[in-house]
């Protein structure tokens, strides 16, 4: 039983970080209907540039995170500015081509400036879990969580409380109602890739520290699909649930199948379970149920 | 005294189509001026453009002696220009009374930072818009509606709803997309006189699409008749029911015993489903 605790404890912490990322791919789909496949490969740049900038020893951590933050909002703009809002009105099948096309032209530029090779991302925390009431549980996990948690009670109040946030609920209902009541959206738009980064650079540093830095990183990212077909495309809360499933269900899947199959069921069981998903709730959990007449 | 909207020779093709052509007229301060004519005559296009969504490929449009021709729905949203649309525009997943302070968005000044920093001038801040919104909601006697999903509202509600988000932002001038459009004859009388009371009592200067000529008649001050793309009579309501032009576009070529007055109140409107996207 306390293998169970074991691992639904960890499960979930780690889930709040999947959690996250998705939030932030949920993020982009919502303000601005782009399924965005390179999410996982912001995540990446985010830890290389970590692992970097730490790997110089010119800046202390409490220095590197605001730099790292400011370095991925600016390049979430610029995806958008330069990318992105040149495909507005194009079909969507082009939109999706030019973000795997995103995808692999950022570990190309990640290799090609940093070399290949798997870097180190050492963040202070002590390796030795803790153990509390029989339950180890690993200390990068609970500062996942506690980073997962602060940053998505930070969106929550944003969009709630903010003038910006609100306007960003207001694009995701309607573009045309948001325009006529002086919403820029263009601006709406640009800000939801710059969350995205934010969202990035938390995700990077912290599975940069547990995974290693190189381009496979990127495949992180491929886990926001399962996390947001169970959650719903469009759904904020959505995403939290569904990052919270993966990682419960893949940790104990992990742990009570990896013995009789030799390992690697965590990298499969998320995605048997979308599949699942999709056959009876095709929008997710939370998602909207859009209902095309024809 | 200059008009506070001028539209001078303005023009939009749409592919091959010619939708607006060299359209000119002007609107002054306080005035309810109808644009009217039979579908595809280029009204709704007229409205896009004044309100940013469709830019002229010629001609150009003052609003208060601001050039507005080409800019962003955003921009001239805040400069004053409030709008409703045929097929209604509202944020569908969000409550009667969200929809509303929406609606007062151009006047929110403060940031993010500026809200944390001084919470109290916030309070206030929000204190007053929604007391504008609640003067709104008075206004369109829509007081039990405010916490309902709007796209759960009857239609002819989501219209007055519609109205209202126009309304929150305090408009200087209101243009209205056949707000009276798919509704029966009890809400067209509630809507035109909510529409009369926002002229009169407000002076917000309106610039009405319709296509119920009863409506239009009794309420406007002046009616421009479009008809492919063009203008083709301005006038008072009594002047334009006697141009024979107007007659003929609205009746084809050779008018048989049918006159204008026997049009009206049967409300030549078109459905949302059947009305071509201007």
């Amino acid at each position: 039983m306390e293998f169970f605790f074991d691992l639904t404890v960890n499960g979930l912490l780690v889930g709040l970080m999947y959690a996250l990322v998705a939030v932030g791919f949920v993020l982009i789909y919502k303000a601005t209907s782009v399924i965005n496949f390179a999410q996982g490969d912001l995540v990446m740049f985010a830890a290389y540039g970590a692992a970097v900038m730490l790997g110089l020893g010119w800046m202390p951590l409490w220095a590197v995170i605001p730099v790292l933050a400011t370095g991925m909002v600016a390049l979430g703009f610029v995806l958008e500015r330069g990318i992105l809002r040149p495909l507005i009105g194009q079909p969507v099948i082009s939109v999706i081509m030019v973000t795997i096309g995103l995808a692999f032209v950022l570990q190309g530029l990640a290799a090609i400036l940093w070399k290949a090779g798997t870097r180190e991302l050492p963040l202070p925390v002590r390796v030795e879990p803790y153990v509390v009431g029989g339950v180890f549980i690993s200390p990068i996990n609970v500062v996942a969580a506690v980073t997962a948690i602060l940053s998505l009670v930070a969106f929550g109040l944003f969009f709630t409380r903010s003038r910006f946030g609100i306007a960003m609920r207001a694009v995701a209902d309607d573009q045309q109602a948001s325009m006529t009541v002086g919403i820029n959206v263009r601006r709406v738009f640009a800000l939801s890739w710059a969350i995205a980064g934010i969202a990035a650079a938390a995700g990077g540093l912290i599975w940069g520290n547990m995974l290693g830095v190189d381009t496979f990183l990127a495949l992180v990212g491929l886990k926001v699909f399962p996390v947001v077909i169970l959650g719903g495309l469009d759904s904020i809360l959505g995403a939290i649930v569904g990052g919270l499933i993966v990682g419960l269900v893949e940790s104990i899947a992990a742990g009570y199948l990896d013995p009789y199959v030799g390992g690697g069921t965590k990298d499969f069981v998320p995605y048997v379970l979308m599949i699942l998903v999709l056959f009876v709730r095709p929008h997710g959990f939370f998602g909207r149920e859009i209902i095309e007449r024809v | 005294m200059t008009a506070q909207l001028e539209i001078r020779h303005v023009s939009k093709v749409f592919g091959g189509v010619q939708a607006v052509n060299r359209v000119t007229f002007d609107v002054n301060q306080g005035e309810l001026v109808s644009v009217i004519g039979p579908n595809g005559a280029g009204k709704t296009t007229v409205l896009n453009m004044i309100s940013g969504f469709h830019h002229p490929d010629l001609g150009s449009i003052v609003f208060e002696g601001t050039d507005i021709t080409g800019r962003a729905p955003s921009r001239i949203a805040t400069l004053g220009v409030g709008r409703t649309f045929q097929n209604i525009a509202l944020f569908r997943g969000m409550t009667v009374l969200d929809n509303l302070m929406l609606g007062r968005h151009v006047h929110m000044k403060t940031g993010v930072l500026a809200g944390m920093l001084y919470a109290g001038r916030t309070r206030r801040e929000e204190v007053e818009h929604r007391r504008v919104v609640e003067d709104v909601i008075d206004f369109l006697e829509i007081e039990p509606l405010r916490k309902r999903v709007v796209g759960a509202l009857p239609f002819g509600l989501q219209k007055r709803v519609e109205l209202g988000r126009a309304l929150a932002a305090h408009p200087k001038i209101l243009l209205l997309d056949e707000p009276m459009g798919g509704m029966n004859v009890e809400e067209k009388e509630d809507m035109a006189r909510f529409v009369l009371d926002v002229n009169d009592e407000w002076g917000t200067t309106v610039v009405l699409v319709e296509h119920d000529m009863g409506v239009v008649m009794d309420i406007s001050q002046r009616v421009v008749v479009m008809d492919l793309g063009e203008t083709i009579a301005e006038g008072t309501p009594v002047d334009v029911k006697a141009n024979p032009l107007v007659i003929k576009a609205y009746l084809g070529g050779k008018t048989g015993a049918k006159t204008w007055a026997g049009r009206r109140g049967t409300g030549d409107r078109i459905d949302a489903s059947t009305a071509r996207r201007a």
